[in-house]
């Protein structure tokens, strides 16, 4: 048996064309089985009440923190461990980044997770900790960030980044692409937008100056913005009450 | 009008003309692009494009006027092989120091610089792209086309081709180094180039692939050996790979930034899947390639077992494709994915083993070289390494395991200990086992300074794994400890400021590889330039001639001198 194996394998070994088909098809069936199944199976990404697309600044705060390789150390997942549970919060869920193109999950935690970082420290504290991380935090590793409260935000396209991301799923209206640069300005505090308008259709959105620099929109503005609402969409208190009630 | 009108000197000048301007007008459209370009660093890549494009037409145009290069169609085409041995030393180099530096960022925050382009966050893509992808990429297409040739007995298929994969890959790798320190990622771990780049490298892969294929395809032996199945299966899996996790959306054609086209758990399992088979296909299967040409090679020793390689090729390439999820235990991944990745993960370690066993089996009555042979020793390490890797890998992907290290320098450590001890050793040994034979001299330089490069780097091996498994175990325990009060013991600053010995030790273990890295530079160097170190060999048997004497009765009291003395 053995021996008609052999001779069976050596039609392949003489075919370049056979040998290159058969491994296509051999690397091809564990990622057919294993991903594809999570486009449509619908338990893979449950639906929760709170999560929203990221506004205009925050998303442009996100794209500084993949810029600068915030994620190759700090960690967006907090898995269900009573440790990890106390120390960051809540375990996250599938939902809470179902509009994360791409996913910044991470996979080191040279810095700490992150995942629920929002409403946790003051702006004044991110502020002096981006700047200059060991005056808040002595034993840190972290590099300093100040010159993103000397740069002004630039954002060449940032309605075409939101119909970009349309295109890949995310659920931004027409009305929200229209007003894309108007709301980076009102969530920044710069001008004088209709703040309420803009929580009206990103729900939870805070409309601040951010980097203690009211004259400037400047790229800490963006960082703080997007770090101060990461993980707070979900209102996990109203969920405890319904476990508890049952 | 005739064609060969045109010839002049040989070289036919419609067609030198017509290539030229292709690149003339490559060279304007990026000229263009980084005018109107939508930020500042995709008009600094356009510049260094048509720079590129520039040079290209440059030499394109040079030929003309000069005696066309003389075909030898009797001898292997080595030009770009030689190129691709100083580009793995030179990538190979700089991606040691940029590891060092960012190592000593960990240690000392202040080798940050105060400046964004040296900062962590961007210098560690820079790191990681340097060694796995410039000094690990050109290792593998060198030796690829190296062992191709030799062992389908036939010249490299379409050799201007093969020059323009090698150039167009060290474009790649300088628009994906420049990139990182402006700022322009996908964040995708191992993937970070920007949509553009990925489109350049694609072209450039399947130039790859068609050389490589192409080759294979005008061979003279009619098995198709081994190895050649490795880079085969390496090719067009990184091809697949690249392909799908990088579909993304540029919101402007003229700027570097894109968006994902999947989102959270499918961007993520994506992702791992192409991140885990980078190390399957370039980091293993590739170098597994090399391991089936070159210690057979320098062992002077047929390989162990042609069964067992072919058992090995199928169930390797098979496994290795659905392990991805273990990079996501106890994440928002469904659970059914994280355990189909955790049993598949479990069961790579045989296929692994029956590579590293059909490697080191192969040594089957020369085992007394890994004493006198520096380079086989380094080849031996390499399979030992990797052993060791692949035993911890699925070690680590089991859950309960993993719920402790994931997340800790443990991951470090076990990356290096493969990156360092498996793909490092096994390319120097093939880097060593090339020079002589590819600029034609009798042996290498110096075989003691091989000897010198091993040990550096076993030495900065030992010191760097070690000292990252302890750090990651301590983290993980540290993390999830609980006093008597029912309270988390520590904070997670007094857990950084744990770690700072180890960080130092890695930063060590990093400089004394780096060392021997170069002597090997050096080595290399000095092979080129046709030198030969005078030194004592490696090994001798004793002899003495005075002792070489025949034992004389005790009669004759003087001995007579012997006639050839």
């Amino acid at each position: 048996m053995a021996i008609s194996f052999l001779q069976k394998h050596k039609v392949i070994e003489r075919n370049v064309m056979l040998l290159m088909v058969f491994a296509l098809l051999v690397v091809a069936v564990g990622g057919l089985v294993e991903i594809a199944p999570l486009f449509w199976i619908k338990e893979t990404v449950p639906k929760v009440d709170g999560v929203r697309p990221y506004t205009p600044l925050e998303l442009a705060g996100r794209n500084i923190y993949i810029r600068e390789g915030c994620s190759l150390c700090h960690s967006q997942m907090i898995r269900p461990f009573r440790d990890e549970v106390e120390r960051y919060g809540h375990y996250s869920l599938a939902s809470e980044s179902m509009y994360d193109h791409p996913f910044l999950w991470g996979s080191e935690r040279t810095g700490p997770d992150l995942a629920r970082v929002g409403g946790r420290y003051s702006d004044e504290w991110h502020r002096q900790h981006l700047t200059d991380p060991r005056s808040v935090v002595p034993e840190s590793i972290m590099p300093g960030y100040a010159f993103l409260a000397d740069r002004n935000l630039e954002l060449p396209h940032i309605d075409r980044d939101l119909t970009a991301l349309r295109d890949v799923g995310v659920p931004y209206s027409d009305d929200d692409v229209k007003k894309a640069v108007a709301d980076v300005l009102t969530q920044g505090d710069f001008g004088d937008g209709d703040k309420a308008e803009l929580a009206k259709r990103y729900p939870g959105a805070q409309s601040r100056d951010y980097d203690g620099n009211p004259g400037r929109l400047t790229e800490m503005d963006a960082l703080i913005a997007y770090l101060q609402m990461l993980g707070t969409q979900v209102d996990f208190k109203k969920a405890a009450a319904r476990e508890t009630a049952k | 009008m005739n064609r060969g009108d045109n010839a002049f000197r040989g070289v036919d000048l419609d067609d030198v003309v017509t290539r030229a301007g292709g690149w003339l007008l490559l060279m304007f459209l990026c000229v263009s692009a980084a005018g109107f370009a939508a930020d500042t660093g995709f008009a600094v890549h356009m510049m260094i494009s048509a720079a590129a494009a520039t040079i290209a037409a440059f030499y394109t145009l040079r030929q003309i006027g000069r005696a066309p290069e003389a075909v030898r169609p009797d001898r292997y085409y080595d030009d770009v092989i030689r190129w691709g041995v100083i580009a793995t030393v030179f990538w190979g180099v700089a991606g040691f120091l940029v590891g060092i530096l960012i190592a000593s960022q960990l240690s000392w925050p202040i080798f940050n610089l105060g400046i964004e382009y040296t900062s962590f966050g961007r210098l560690r893509p820079l790191h990681t792209s340097a060694v796995i992808f410039a000094f690990g990429g050109n290792a593998l297409i060198a030796t690829s086309f190296y062992v191709v040739q030799r062992t389908c007995r036939a010249r490299l298929f379409a050799p201007a081709l093969a020059r323009f994969v090698f150039w167009g890959y060290q474009l790649f790798i300088v628009l994906a180094a420049t990139g990182y320190m402006l700022g322009i990622t996908e964040g995708r771990e191992y993937a970070e180039p920007e949509w553009y780049v990925d489109i350049w490298l694609t072209i450039v892969w399947v130039s790859y692939l068609i050389v490589f294929v192409g080759t294979i395809v005008k061979r003279s032996e009619p098995h198709i050996y081994v190895a050649n199945w490795f880079y085969l299966g390496f090719i067009i899996t990184v091809a697949m790979l690249h392909l799908v996790n990088n579909i993304s959306v540029p919101p402007s054609w003229l700027g570097s930034k894109s968006y994902s086209a999947f989102s959270g758990v499918q961007d993520a399992l994506t992702q791992w899947w192409y991140g885990h088979n980078a190390v399957g296909f370039f980091l293993t299967a590739g170098f597994l390639g090399m391991m089936y040409y070159f210690v057979p090679k320098q062992a002077e020793r047929p390989i162990y077992s042609y069964r067992l390689s072919i058992v090995h090729f199928w169930s390797l390439i098979f496994l290795y494709i659905w392990a991805g999820p273990h990079h996501l235990h106890y994440t928002a991944l469904p659970d059914w994915a994280q355990t189909l990745g955790m049993v598949f993960s479990v069961m790579l370690w045989m296929p692994s083993w029956g590579g590293m066993i059909n490697g080191l089996m192969t040594l089957n009555g020369a085992w007394d070289k890994i004493r006198t042979d520096p380079i086989i020793r380094m080849m031996v390490f390499a399979l030992a390494f990797y052993g060791m890797s692949t035993f911890e890998g699925p070690m680590m992907s089991i859950k309960s395991v993993n719920s402790l290290s994931h997340y800790t320098n443990w991951t470090i450590g076990h990356v290096h200990s493969g990156a360092l001890g498996w793909n490092g050793m096994i390319t120097f040994g093939a880097i060593y086992y090339m020079t002589p034979r590819l600029w034609g001299r009798e042996r290498l330089y110096s075989l003691r300074m091989v000897n010198w490069h091993f040990w550096c780097a076993t030495l900065g091996i030992v010191l760097y794994a070690s000292s990252m498994w302890v750090a990651g175990i301590t983290q993980g325990l540290m993390w999830r400890e609980y006093g008597e009060d029912g309270y988390l013991v520590y904070s997670f600053a007094e857990v950084v400021a744990a770690l700072h010995p180890y960080y130092v030790i890695r930063t060590a273990g990093g400089l004394l590889y780096f060392a021997g890295a170069i002597f090997m530079v050096w080595n290399v160097w000095m092979t080129i330039a046709g030198k030969l170190r005078d030194e004592a060999p490696m090994t001798t048997a004793a002899f003495d001639p005075a002792k070489d004497r025949p034992v004389v009765p005790a009669a004759v009291t003087a001995p007579l001198p012997l006639a050839a003395e």
